[in-house]
């Protein structure tokens, strides 16, 4: 739908400063992508600093309705973003939040300066190959199983990320996705949806694990936590034998940490 | 229409159980986004079409008071008689009233939402008129007395098989077996023509009200809506305030988009222009035409924060593309209109306490949103009936207080730390034998239907700190 609106970017060999914003889903669930997420940068000639008192983007209090208790903090997300010359946040939905929804939320001041964010924040794969274009490593020699892709709906439609993650998988790691049938249909993750509405939502879990399953691929991997989180919960819970991922994960070769949902202990 | 949108969950879980229908549900979603592509790349430039269209709504609707005024205009100098209801009781009783006017007992009907949305069958039912649908959907949801389950197909629930027994129970089939639909179509068809040649009065609905000449616009496929127009003597069409559109060119232009994105057809079988009754010389047509304008909350909707949702065009593509919509079907959402145009309708055109949970299912997906030829942010809407149902407290509380207290401690990093650092470490000790949960308190509605993936050893920023590069397992 609405394209990112950015400004220039200066094409040059000098390093970007980019700030992470980690999400918190990354922060408490699944540091290995704030990791990755780190590495890739530095891969991509970035200098990467983390903000340190960053928590939340506010999309559980926003999509549930509760704009007033949203507004302070989105403000605050604001205020500790903005001196960075670039934004990168390893997720579509939180990207999306900052980069679509800000600016629809706040008022004033404060929208202009949530659109001054809005233009300088990218979502990961995005980042990597339409801003500091990452190159691959010589000695890049991880090798990959069969993967499949699951486009995160607010990622595929508020900020198109469609071709960036596919191209960085047949860039970085040599291999090409397997895709899923119905691939732009939700997964039924929908932040708080999942929890209200548990029955329809596992419905909607289930077809999308059954498409991914039908690939035949060892590896389904998206660049949400929460969808990834709702389906590696779900895979568990009927048994699959399906690797659940992070693109991040995948494209810095990190295979070493268990996949979402599994115990190293196997 | 009795309304159980507030027993939307129980509405769903019973939807999910029946898995004859669930199947079906499941092969029309991947069906209908197909037809829906396939039409609208063959139509050229979707985008500036539905911006065209878009304009067009907002004008139209910008100058509402304007083009109703005009419309009324021409259609009364065009012979029709005009009509307009506050609501839905005043139109049933003015359609009521005209057919009193004139004797009729017997009453044909086009497929007309609208009237859903008013009740009017039952109502002329009960004082005594025989009201006969002539849409086969709608004719066979009236023979098995159930309720519309989509805005364009309204027996979208029905198997062919249910439709068989259901005319073997409600007609006299003799020895035919009616193996095809296509001979299901035939025995409808065949019934239907006795009513048509027999009622009195022809009540249609209408896509588009033309202002500049007075016409109203209908499209169908079976051309019913065409034999209630022109046999009965008498003719009502009943429609809404805001079909209205300035020029008939702007009418052909919706027909464009309508079609395309109802059922993937470039155009319907059938696409009338109804201007008022006959004149000398024309072989058939009604002698007498009225034109009952409901207005029923939208009037309200105009000067409010959901006028957005008038520029719909009731092409039904955002029920078709929602997969809330795929899992539980049309009936689940307890009204006239489903879907996430339901949704956003439900609570303005009834109440939100009557239908809070409607807004609520939804996951954001904007898939709905992208394929509206009217461009309608429907998600956005969504969200902004959910923050009226904060605003008004009618979530449930744990939820309401739960979202509160998360947004504040996410405003305090010190303490955000300090609580993840203590959790989080925990819950993976609990859970790293396993890797994951079976069962959570206070997160049942997770774990009724997935496990709880268990985090990492610690949080990012813990490890972070430390300066850890990986996460170290």
């Amino acid at each position: 739908m609405n394209e990112q609106q950015h400004g220039d970017h200066p094409a040059s060999n000098e390093s970007m400063q980019v700030s992470l914003f980690v999400t918190c889903l990354a922060d408490l669930f699944r540091p290995a992508v704030a990791f990755a997420s780190i590495k890739l940068l530095e891969q991509a000639n970035c200098e990467v600093t983390v903000p340190p008192s960053q928590t939340c983007c506010g999309q559980p209090a926003y999509n549930s309705g509760d704009y007033e208790a949203t507004v302070p903090l989105a403000r605050k997300v604001i205020e500790i973003l903005e001196p960075a010359d670039y934004v990168v946040v390893p997720s579509g939905s939180c990207a999306g939040m900052i980069c679509q929804h800000y600016p629809r939320l706040l008022e004033g001041e404060w929208r202009d300066r949530a659109l001054q964010l809005a233009s300088k924040t990218f979502e990961l794969t995005t980042f990597l190959t339409q801003i500091a274009k990452i190159q691959p490593l010589s000695e890049q020699s991880t090798e990959l199983p069969t993967i499949t892709y699951h486009d995160a709906c607010a990622g595929l439609r508020e900020l198109n990320i469609k071709e960036q993650p596919r191209q960085l998988l047949q860039e970085l790691c040599g291999v090409a996705v397997k895709e899923l049938d119905q691939s732009d249909v939700c997964c039924g993750f929908g932040g708080t949806f999942c929890a209200k509405m548990p029955e329809i939502s596992g419905k909607m879990v289930g077809d999308k694990l059954d498409n991914a399953l039908a690939t035949g691929a060892k590896i389904l991997t998206g660049g949400d936590l929460g969808c990834l989180l709702n389906l590696a919960g779900r895979a568990q819970r009927q048994g699959e034998d399906l690797e659940i991922r992070h693109i991040a994960e995948l494209l810095c070769g990190d295979l070493d940490t268990p996949p979402i949902g599994q115990s190293g202990q196997r | 229409m009795e309304q159980r949108s507030n027993t939307f969950l129980d509405n769903a879980s019973e939807a999910l159980k029946n898995t004859g229908q669930a199947k079906r549900r499941d092969s029309m979603a991947r069906l209908t986004p197909l037809l829906r592509s396939a039409a609208i790349e063959d139509a050229g430039d979707f985008e500036s079409l539905r911006q065209q269209m878009k304009q067009v709504r907002q004008h139209s609707l910008d100058n509402l008071a304007h083009y109703l005024t005009q419309f009324e205009q021409e259609a009364v100098h065009n012979g029709n008689r005009m009509h307009f209801a506050r609501d839905a009781e005043e139109l049933n009783s003015i359609v009521l009233d005209i057919c009193q006017q004139h004797d009729a007992r017997r009453v044909v009907k086009g497929k007309s939402m609208v009237t859903e949305e008013t009740g009017l069958n039952s109502f002329l039912q009960r004082a005594g008129l025989d009201v006969m649908e002539t849409d086969l959907g709608e004719y066979i949801i009236q023979q098995a007395v159930e309720t519309p389950s989509h805005i364009v197909t309204p027996a979208l629930h029905k198997s062919a098989e249910e439709v068989r027994e259901l005319f073997k129970d409600k007609h006299d089939l003799g020895p035919r077996a009616l193996e095809d639909t296509t001979d299901m179509v035939a025995e409808a068809r065949q019934v239907l023509r006795e009513h048509f040649l027999k009622a009195e009065v022809g009540i249609i609905g209408a896509n588009a009200l033309i202002a500049e000449n007075g016409y109203s616009m209908l499209v169908t496929n079976e051309g019913n809506g065409d034999l209630c127009a022109n046999l009965p003597k008498t003719l009502i069409v009943c429609t809404t305030i805001d079909r209205i559109l300035p020029r008939a060119e702007d009418a052909t232009a919706m027909l464009r988009l309508l079609a395309r994105s109802a059922t993937g057809q470039s155009q319907t079988a059938y696409t009338s222009f109804y201007s008022g009754p006959s004149r000398d010389g024309d072989v058939d047509g009604p002698q007498e035409t009225h034109i009952v304008l409901l207005d029923n909350a939208r009037s309200e909707m105009l000067t409010g924060d959901y006028r957005e949702m008038l520029e719909c065009i009731r092409c039904g593509a955002c029920l078709n593309h929602c997969p809330i919509f795929a899992s539980v079907g049309g009936h689940a959402y307890g009204w006239v209109y489903p879907g996430p145009m339901g949704s956003v309708l439900t609570p303005l055109l009834t109440s939100l306490e009557q239908s809070n949970a409607l807004p609520n299912a939804c996951t954001s997906c904007g898939r709905c949103a992208e394929v509206c030829p009217a461009d309608i942010p429907l998600p956005d809407l969504l969200r902004d009936l959910r923050h009226e149902e904060t605003l008004e407290k009618l979530s449930p509380s744990r939820w309401r207080l739960g979202l509160k207290l998360h947004a504040w401690v996410s405003q305090q990093p010190w303490l955000y730390r300090a609580l993840t650092a203590t959790i989080i470490p925990l819950l993976h000790l609990m859970g790293r034998r396993r890797g994951s949960f079976t069962r959570l308190p206070f997160a049942s509605g997770w774990t009724n239907e997935r496990n709880f993936p268990a985090p990492q050893k610690k949080t990012f920023m813990q490890l972070y700190k430390a300066g850890m590069k990986k996460p170290n397992e």
